[in-house]
């Protein structure tokens, strides 16, 4: 078997998942608070208020990297469902619907701190502008494939359905995304580039990417901390989940 | 197995489902006159004035034809799901994304064609100017196959549930946005004195699209519901 399968099969299997994710979720949630907490002070205090905006753009330190995440993490959960579907793997299927509440609370998020914002800086909370409509679509996919996991009740099958729906929107995703910007545009465009050089001051930059790098370690932790508590219940008559709960964790 | 080909299998299908369409004639007028009431409420909500409706006539129209076809397409696999020939569909030994196909067309059909046909009657109650009536049926015949064939998916996944008709709507209205934007979009372009040649372009692309990936998708999702 080439080490790429194996390496998969190994994890995907819920014993030794559970052991491993154990030993890597108190790592993930101490690198997410010491980089929120220092990009967070730095945002909030030591960074100079813009010139145009005051101190409203601050949000930004928030709402910029939850607007990312929440299409990561789609994208993420539709990989892992398209995974668990093809190999059967249902750890990757675990994940995947581990994530579904997890992106429709960053875009949430993103969606209140942007109209939070809009009020001081466009004059009103909501536009049916093209960027907050296709994120008010992107939540309404993730609501659709939560509301669909949770409508079924048997696990195995909700898990499948919930990661093809998911399948389906991410081809869809870009779509909606084009149509929407054609329909109507008033965001404004994209400020940070990874190439083309970013038009934004290096001293409010950098605490925004050590944002957006806690909001990844923060999906980790959180991502990983549910799929086992998913684990454990669903699990909990086997003999792995019975050790795992009754002896308290043993390292490997 | 039989020794049917794929297409004998098709066109068998295709003939019992539209034969069973035309027998309970109830399932494919509720659809419609639910439609007719909704675009006559709109007027009655609204008010009467003339430049209005003929403003928000596409929009209406199109969301009307949105609804009227979720209500549909609830009943697209659930009678067969009940009686368990969808088991036997799946187990025939035929490539379900072809016998999935035929049930596509047949309820194109029967919920998709009407519409059409019924769309220059509310083109004149919403007060649609004459000329843009033959861009909103261009637009009707090229957007109401991909409700049938995406909402099919939908279908699929929620056969067997209980609320499923709510969830229906809940899954397939986010995926449906890009339709209805280039299809009103087309029609409201047309009323403004502008050509519509790439919004219908586009449309048929996205038609093009979903014919060649949902019957696979609506595939897998039958085989799941239905194990």
């Amino acid at each position: 078997m080439n080490p790429v399968m194996k390496f998969i099969h190994k994890t995907g299997s819920p014993a030794f998942f559970y052991r491993f994710s154990g030993l890597l979720v108190p790592w993930l949630w101490a690198a997410f608070i010491l980089l929120a907490g220092w990009g967070l002070y730095q945002g909030l205090w030591v960074v100079p208020a813009d010139y145009l905006q005051g101190d409203s753009f601050r949000i930004i330190y928030i709402h910029v990297p939850s607007a990312w995440m929440s299409l990561l993490i789609y994208f993420v959960m539709a990989v892992l469902g398209i995974i668990g579907l093809v190999w059967h793997i249902r750890v990757a299927e675990i994940l995947s619907i581990c994530s579904a509440p997890i992106g429709a609370a960053f875009t949430a998020v993103a969606l209140i701190t942007g109209s939070l914002w809009g009020r001081p800086t466009w004059g009103t909370y909501w536009v049916w502008d093209a960027r907050l409509t296709s994120e008010l679509v992107l939540l309404f996919l993730y609501l659709g494939v939560m509301g669909l996991y949770a409508a079924i009740d048997e696990p195995r099958k909700a898990h499948r359905s919930a990661a093809l729906l998911a399948a389906v929107g991410l081809v869809n995703l870009p779509i909606i995304h084009y149509s929407v910007d054609w329909w109507n545009t008033l965001h404004q465009g994209s400020t940070v580039s990874l190439l083309g050089g970013s038009k934004m001051h290096p001293s409010m930059l950098i605490p925004l990417l050590v944002m957006a790098v806690a909001a990844k370690f923060f999906y980790g932790a959180n991502l990983l901390t549910r799929a086992r508590n998913h684990l454990l219940a669903q699990d909990f008559r086997k003999r792995w989940a019975r050790d795992a709960l009754l002896k308290g964790e043993r390292q490997p | 197995m039989s020794g049917a080909s794929p297409r004998q299998a098709f066109a068998a299908l295709l003939r019992r489902d539209l034969l069973l369409a035309v027998r309970n004639r109830n399932e494919i007028l509720q659809p419609l006159l639910f439609l007719l009431v909704v675009v006559s409420l709109f007027p009655l909500g609204l008010g009467p004035g003339p430049t209005l409706l003929g403003r928000i006539a596409p929009g209406v129209i199109w969301i009307a034809a949105l609804l009227a076809s979720m209500l549909s397409l609830d009943n697209l696999f659930r009678s067969d799901y009940e009686d368990g020939v969808l088991e036997q569909l799946i187990v025939s030994g035929q490539p379900l994304t072809v016998l999935v196909l035929a049930k596509m067309l047949a309820h194109w059909l029967t919920a998709g064609v009407p519409i059409i046909v019924l769309c220059p009657l509310l083109a004149v109650w919403l007060n649609l100017p004459a000329f843009a009536l033959p861009t909103l049926v261009k637009s009707l015949l090229l957007g109401t196959p991909i409700l049938t064939l995406v909402g099919a998916i939908g279908a699929a996944l929620t056969v067997g549930l209980r609320q499923g008709g709510q969830l229906l709507a809940l899954l397939v209205f986010p995926l449906l946005v890009p339709v209805l934007i280039f299809a009103t979009g087309a029609v409201t372009l047309v009323v403004d004195g502008v050509q519509d040649t790439a919004h219908l372009g586009l449309l048929a692309a996205l038609l093009m699209l979903a014919m060649t990936l949902a019957p696979f998708g609506c595939a897998a999702a039958l085989k799941i519901s239905v194990s």
